[in-house]
């Protein structure tokens, strides 16, 4: 496990170039082609009148400085000529030179073997509370099931997803836009600590960087990448989360869609890879289908309503039928007192989750 | 010539013996009042010269001196009117000046001579009943307040030329009749009460066990789903104001300014509700001669907060040690004054910056919604037991009938309140919101499958080790209703139910 000087130099360049990328990508020029360059073409193509003293720099990098640096954030590097790469991701002439390993680098080298794969699980970043459940039922039942989930910890979709899979422990991947000693988005500091824990926070970029635009298409296709699976869980018509989807196809990976309403505009873009021919994924058990062969593995089923009898079945059918909140179920204050009593219980019993707003939604 | 009346000064909510000393001497006519007054104390040379004029005494024609003693103290209002005006009275022998010396004056005069409602009348009373004094003369419209002090003959006046014919030995006024249409008689029919409600079914489960508990509550909910209207019930159904809570009551209010004229005793539970533009010293009290803020006005009443989240930090932040400690302590120079701060503190806010949390017509992101419940957090949410969420009433249901009344939620909440005083007989507390985790650990008896309800909770990460208390209180106060000794399950999850989302909950489960 360790970084060639060539890749290391290849890391700093492009983020010695990340402003000149993030001007090209205004310019309308296809973020995946520039990092396919090699690294005199790309300094030709971006740096300008900055060339002169971006090759010097370039000529006279300190590979030594750069892995004391990668030391003191307590990042493992991993390039691309180590046997620890993961192979899926060094198919593409743009995969990342180096990747910047924060937590268990191991949660990266098990991605090597065929028999442990792993799944992207991405979607918008204002979700709504079932999309939420969703994903983060999808990271539960994945991670369960030992597929590693992959996502981007952005806010929304991403965050439930790796949360579902802390939850059953992992394994899950993180891959970020920034430095991977850098929590971003900065809220999500505290999903990152736990990640660091048990999981893995990988990046591309070196330690201390802050993002750029750019960045984000640039991380989405190394999601992609590591991925045999990407499932997008809600998205409107423009969200970045097509983009990872595009990017997986063009790979020859296996994209995936959770269906929503067709009447909602945030699902509309999720529902159009549907049309597009995108396999439907309702619940973990379709993914696992999918990567690891029909049932190869069952996946940590959701609680059933049949497990239940009397009043507390009644009141959980109520609730799957659209019945929110204490409100919907009751009409008397007596009733109210029951009904908040028994929906504590099933949220105790795993059926429910309480959402914003005291509305209840069902686990997935 | 020298002639002497008592008077009194309100200090915090008591009030401290002062004596006017009146000095006619000769020299050129002059009038000069000394000893710390405030403008309205300067101001009131004027007034005390037209009143005796205008009342057909005479003003002497001499120089004039007059000294509030001590002189230490400040001395602010126009309350020193009336002492002023008795002391030249006797001091010029227009009165008997032995006569003047048995009675406490106390009172605001006009130009025309008559006697003006005053502020702090019961602290007064208080205060001369204390200092030995035989009867206090104070304008006739404040009579009934002063009258709730036993053990004083209280004299109201409506004019100054009353008040003379009082000192010379005539006959004492009878106190005037109660006016039962004042404000603040507490007739329960004239409240708002439950039955306006439509629809509602938790908020109304919510807000009882608040009432049996003494419990904070949190009201979330979007605009216009009647969180202000439900707040402003609550007061109805909380048990009736004990005598001595109510002269508590009256005594704050008084010294406040905000006993309507002509009133007695409060007998209603006060409800507060400030802007949320207030300061944080018009919240827990203050100012250089420091009086009362809403929340010593909300002693033991309501102080509700609408729109929690636009709130001024430091006026939250105020209001930590009153919550606590049930006392505020302001700080003046070299004074501090204390007020009582017991009240039940009920909160509104939207469930997030939309207020349509929850539904597809929400567009806050999840960054809105955690700077949301930054704001909400902190040292006040800690102290409120119950979040309730309030949706619009069906539309079924408001056509249909009102759901209860206060009236009958008023009875199970006395009698859950007689079930803790019971049980808390000894301890020192009243309610169940009070219970320390000592007192949990002895009082609070949960059954083997209610702590495995809360157990599982906790260990789900639902719960922090302080919202573990709360619940455990908010479930005691159930079982009480339901007139159990034990906790139960189903009370363990009822309380769960009503939680607060913990910071806990937001962060790990995205």
């Amino acid at each position: 496990m360790s970084a060639c000087d060539r890749c290391l130099r290849r890391t700093a360049l492009v983020a010695s170039l990340a402003g000149h990328i993030e001007r090209a990508r205004r310019n309308h020029r296809h973020i995946s082609e520039l990092l396919g360059l090699s690294d005199e073409s790309l300094v030709s193509a971006l740096a300008g009148e900055r060339r002169g003293e971006i090759e010097r720099r370039h000529a006279s990098f300190d590979a030594d400085a750069a892995r004391d640096q990668i030391d003191a954030a307590a990042l493992h590097p991993i390039c691309r000529h180590d046997a620890g790469y993961p192979p899926q991701l060094a198919q593409g002439a743009d995969a990342p030179a180096v990747l910047h390993v924060a937590g268990d680098p191991g949660r990266l080298q098990a991605l090597r073997h065929a028999d442990t794969p792993a799944v992207a699980i991405v979607g918008a970043r204002r979700a709504g509370h079932e999309g939420l459940e969703i994903a983060r039922g999808l990271g539960r039942g994945l991670a369960a099931a030992g597929v590693t989930v992959v996502s981007g910890m952005a806010l929304g979709i991403d965050s439930a997803a790796h949360a579902g899979a802390l939850q059953v422990g992992g394994p899950t991947l993180s891959v970020l836009a920034s430095g991977a000693d850098v929590p971003y988005p900065a809220s999500k500091r505290t999903l990152y600590r736990a990640l660091l824990q048990t999981d893995a926070v990988v990046s591309e970029m070196p330690p201390g960087f802050q993002p750029l635009r750019w960045c984000f298409p640039a991380r989405n296709r190394t999601i992609a990448g590591l991925a045999s699976l990407t499932i997008v869980v809600e998205a409107t018509e423009r969200s970045g989360s097509l983009i990872t989807a595009e990017l997986a196809q063009d790979l020859g990976r296996a994209v995936g869609a959770v269906p929503g309403s067709v009447l909602a505009p945030r699902t509309a873009g999720s529902n159009a890879l549907l049309r597009d021919g995108a396999l439907v994924i309702r619940h973990a058990q379709d993914a696992l289908d999918e990567v690891l062969g029909i049932g190869v593995s069952t996946a940590l089923a959701g609680r059933a309503s049949d497990e239940l009898q009397g009043p507390l079945r009644e009141l959980l059918l109520r609730v799957e039928n659209g019945s929110a909140t204490v409100d919907d179920l009751a009409n008397t204050p007596a009733e109210a007192q029951d009904a908040l009593a028994g929906l504590s219980e099933l949220e105790l019993l795993g059926f429910l989750r309480r959402g914003p707003a005291g509305r209840y939604v069902r686990c997935a | 010539m020298l002639a002497r009346a008592t008077t009194f000064a309100i200090d915090g909510l008591a009030s401290r013996r002062v004596t006017v000393e009146v000095d006619l001497r000769s020299g050129l006519p002059a009038f000069t009042i000394v000893g710390r007054g405030d403008a309205a104390v300067r101001e009131s040379r004027e007034r005390v010269h037209a009143a005796l004029l205008n009342s057909g005494f005479a003003f002497p024609q001499r120089r004039i001196t007059v000294n509030l003693a001590p002189a230490h103290l400040r001395k602010v209002g126009p309350g020193f009117d009336l002492a002023t005006a008795c002391g030249l009275l006797a001091a010029s022998e227009q009165v008997p000046a032995r006569n003047v010396d048995r009675w406490a004056v106390f009172g605001e005069l006009s130009l025309s001579g008559e006697l003006r409602h005053c502020r702090g009348v019961l602290a007064v009373a208080h205060g001369a009943r204390r200092a030995g004094i035989e009867g206090l003369i104070l304008p006739r419209v404040c009579a009934r307040e002063a009258a709730l002090v036993e053990g004083l003959v209280v004299a109201g006046a409506s004019t100054l030329v009353e008040v003379a014919s009082i000192l010379r030995g005539g006959r004492v006024p009878d106190l005037p009749p109660v006016d039962l249409t004042a404000a603040d008689q507490g007739d329960p029919d004239e409240q708002p009460d439950l039955s306006d409600l439509r629809g509602h079914a938790s908020p109304i489960r919510a807000l009882t066990i608040a009432a049996a508990g003494a419990h904070n509550l949190l009201l979330s909910g979007p605009p216009g789903t009647g969180k202000t209207m439900l707040a402003r019930r609550l007061p109805s159904i909380l048990p009736p104001l004990t005598r001595a809570e109510a002269i508590d009551v009256t005594g704050i209010h008084s010294v406040a300014g905000q006993l309507p004229e002509g009133g007695s005793l409060v007998r209603r539970r006060p409800l507060r509700a400030p802007h949320h533009t207030i300061s944080s010293s018009g919240l827990v009290g203050g100012g250089t001669l420091p009086s009362p803020g809403e929340a010593s006005l909300a002693h033991h009443g309501v102080l509700f907060l609408d729109e929690l989240s636009e709130f001024s930090r430091s006026a939250l932040e105020a209001l930590r040690q009153p919550l606590e400690d049930g006392v505020v302590a302001i700080v003046r120079g070299q004074r501090t004054v204390t007020f009582p701060t017991r009240f039940q503190l009920v909160a509104s806010t939207n469930p997030c910056p939309c207020g349509m949390a929850g539904s597809p017509r929400c567009r806050c992101s999840e960054g809105d919604m955690s700077r949301h419940r930054r704001k909400l957090s902190g040292p006040l949410l800690d102290r409120v037991d119950l979040l309730v969420h309030m949706q619009r009433p069906r539309a079924d249901e408001l056509g249909a009938s009102a759901l209860t009344t206060s009236q009958d939620v008023r009875a199970a909440v006395f009698e859950a309140r007689e079930r803790q005083a019971a049980r808390l007989r000894g301890t020192g507390l009243l309610t169940n919101a009070a219970l320390t985790p000592r007192h949990i650990r002895d009082l609070v008896h949960v059954d083997a499958c209610g702590m495995s309800c809360l157990q599982r909770s906790y260990e789900r990460g639902d719960l922090s080790a302080r919202g573990h208390q709360r619940v455990l209180r908010v479930a005691r106060t159930i079982a009480d209703l339901a007139g159990s000794d034990g906790v139960a399950a189903s009370h363990i999850n009822e309380a769960l139910g009503l939680r607060q989302h913990d910071i806990l909950e937001g962060a790990l489960a995205a």
